[in-house]
């Protein structure tokens, strides 16, 4: 089927709207803020909840400790803070206060990948996801679009008990899932089926993957794509049916390719059906300033530039 | 229903020489631990559980409960010692101290059961932040209970700290109280030599806390101080309890060396004759 971009929206705009809405339906979500609740998409809910938004200053250690023991006494605390801050500077506090304690609370990472732009290295998170999946308790959530990001925060508040790592972009990207699709925690999304090849992505890579499985049909190469919005527990199942029922396995992330989401899908590959696998996302690289879609271009992350290079991939693979 | 206090400082003077007994006992037995700083704080927490804090062994999860965070996770013996004293499990079970499949991990954990516990930690300078998220639960809810938070003096080398230290003044928790184990020294040595952190009065008081200090060793001194720290109407207060790393045994007392390491049997037997 054809997705249809619906217009351009940022994700988080998508995680400021969905923590409004939730916290419209749940009077126990406290909000903190680390002093840029606007840029990260806190500023809906403080407008709307003073009472329940506490500002804390740019401390983001001390912010997750709060967190914690907002969640140790009943509340739901969400925090939300660029994913360089959030999951770096925080990860002991993360470690211990948050998940050794498995309490239920919320991380928003925001200003995720490349795409941030003009602010360069420094605020373009791109270690992330590999930091947070390796804690044992936590949940990471990377959704596709605006739209499953606003599921995403609910689903966070409704369907999980711990702690919560919630990853989303800055730059509008297009919004186009489909809103028949429940939002279910651990279950990934096949947005489309196919034979030779199985594009998985997670992320704003999710939309690029759907662009470049239409240049590889139209090179006669069936091509599934798999929208991964729960990194960890990852959904081995599809996986490893996309490892048995193509013969190849492309990963789409916009952050390391080490240890993050291409590793996170491999280790369910090795382990259980290896089959061959590339991985398209930044190369043990730091970021740099631009607009988004140079950088995109210039790190290999648009469907033009990489998907040569499955083409390449499949015909190794044929030989 | 809250736990009986005791008015009694002979009373309370005779807990905490069990307690004591206690610990020595169990670090032994461990091989491994902290005996210096858990001995240090024995007069604070026999204080805390026997005369200050409204708690209920039987109801450990009563949500009226005032909550006691402890900081510095190393110094759990202490904790666990007062625990098992005040009835939250049996004393002979503090005998299990960081053995495999134990309730008392070498640093608290909560996810392996005991009850009583209010934080699993151990990585220093991160129990104050949790303190202020309570205290500003409680704010919210607007429950009139006290959060206690034990911190080291080395630990307020901590950068962290300070980041808490901040916040509690800004949303004005005055239901926290901050309890800083004074005891001037740390792994490394004396405290002045490793980091200095005086003058420490005017720190707290520069990062808008009320500030007061005593002998964190006197029963006597502490309850009325603690007392006076429960009426702040408006700003979190920190106690500066200077206490002996050791105290108990006069011939480890405020040796640093003590800070890792626990008595051999025959040391025990030594300490448990010479126990104060």
């Amino acid at each position: 089927m054809d997705y249809i971009n619906r217009g351009n929206r940022s994700t988080k705009d998508g995680f400021g709207i969905g923590l409004l809405k939730a916290g419209e339906k749940h009077k126990n979500i406290i909000a903190l803020g680390a002093d840029i609740t606007a840029s990260v998409g806190v500023n809906y809910f403080a407008e709307k909840f003073p009472e329940r938004f506490f500002s804390l200053g740019i401390a983001e250690q001390n912010c997750v400790g709060v967190a914690a023991g907002l969640a140790l006494s009943g509340k739901i605390p969400v925090f939300s803070t660029y994913g360089v801050f959030a999951a770096l500077r925080t990860t002991d506090q993360i470690r211990i206060s948050l998940c050794y304690n498995n309490v239920h609370a919320i991380i928003g990472g925001a200003h995720a990948g490349i795409s941030v732009g003009p602010d360069g290295a420094t605020h373009q998170a791109l270690e992330d996801i590999a930091i947070m999946r390796v804690l044992p308790n936590i949940t990471v959530l990377s959704p596709c679009d605006a739209t499953q990001t606003e599921q995403a925060i609910m689903a966070a508040v409704e369907q999980i008990k711990g702690p919560v790592y919630l990853r989303f972009g800055r730059a509008p990207v297009p919004d186009f899932i489909d809103l028949n699709i429940k939002f279910i925690p651990g279950k990934a999304q096949i947005l489309k089926e196919g034979s030779d090849i199985t594009l998985i992505a997670t992320g704003h890579m999710v939309w690029v993957a759907l662009q470049s499985a239409k240049i590889l049909e139209e090179k006669g190469i069936s091509t599934r794509v798999i929208n991964i919005h729960t990194i960890k527990p990852i959904d081995k199942d599809v996986i490893i049916k996309a490892a048995k029922e193509t013969k190849a396995i492309v990963t789409l992330e916009e952050h390391q390719v080490q240890g993050g989401f291409g590793s996170a899908v491999s280790e369910v590959i090795v382990e259980n059906y290896p089959v061959p696998v590339k991985m398209i996302g930044m190369q043990d690289r730091f970021g740099e300033s631009g607009q988004p879609e140079e950088l995109m271009i210039k790190y290999g992350l648009k469907a033009e530039v990489f998907t040569p290079e499955i083409m390449r991939f499949i015909s190794l693979l044929n030989k | 229903m809250a736990f009986q206090k005791y008015q009694s400082i002979t009373e309370l003077e005779k807990i905490a020489y069990s307690i004591r007994k206690n610990i020595l006992i169990s670090l032994t037995e461990a091989g491994s631990g902290h005996t210096g700083g858990s001995l240090g704080l024995t007069d604070i927490f026999t204080v805390l559980y026997f005369n200050i804090m409204n708690h209920d062994p039987k109801n450990p999860k009563w949500e009226d409960r005032d909550r006691l965070i402890l900081s510095i996770g190393h110094v759990t013996p202490v904790h666990y010692a007062t625990l098992a004293e005040s009835g939250y499990f049996p004393v002979e079970e503090l005998k299990t101290l960081r053995k495999l499949g134990t309730r008392l991990q070498g640093h608290p954990g909560r996810e392996h059961g005991l009850p009583g516990l209010e934080l699993s930690a151990g990585s220093l300078g991160q129990g104050l932040s949790v303190a202020v998220g309570m205290t500003l639960a409680d704010k919210i809810d607007q429950k009139n209970r006290t959060t206690f938070c034990i911190c080291g003096d080395g630990e307020l080398q901590e950068g962290s700290i300070w980041e808490a230290a901040m916040s509690a003044s800004h949303h004005k928790l005055n239901k926290l109280i901050t309890i800083v184990d004074r005891n001037r020294v740390q792994i490394d040595g004396k405290t002045k030599d490793v980091m200095q952190i005086e003058p420490l009065a005017d720190k707290w008081k520069a990062f808008g806390w009320e500030v007061l200090s005593c002998n964190g060793n006197n029963i006597q001194e502490l309850i009325p101080t603690i007392n006076k720290a429960k009426q702040a109407s408006e700003k979190p207060t920190v106690i500066i309890a200077n206490t002996v790393m050791g105290k108990g045994i006069k011939s480890i007392e405020d040796d640093y060396r003590w800070h890792g390491r626990v008595p051999t049997k025959t040391e025990l037997e030594l300490f448990l004759k010479e126990l104060y």
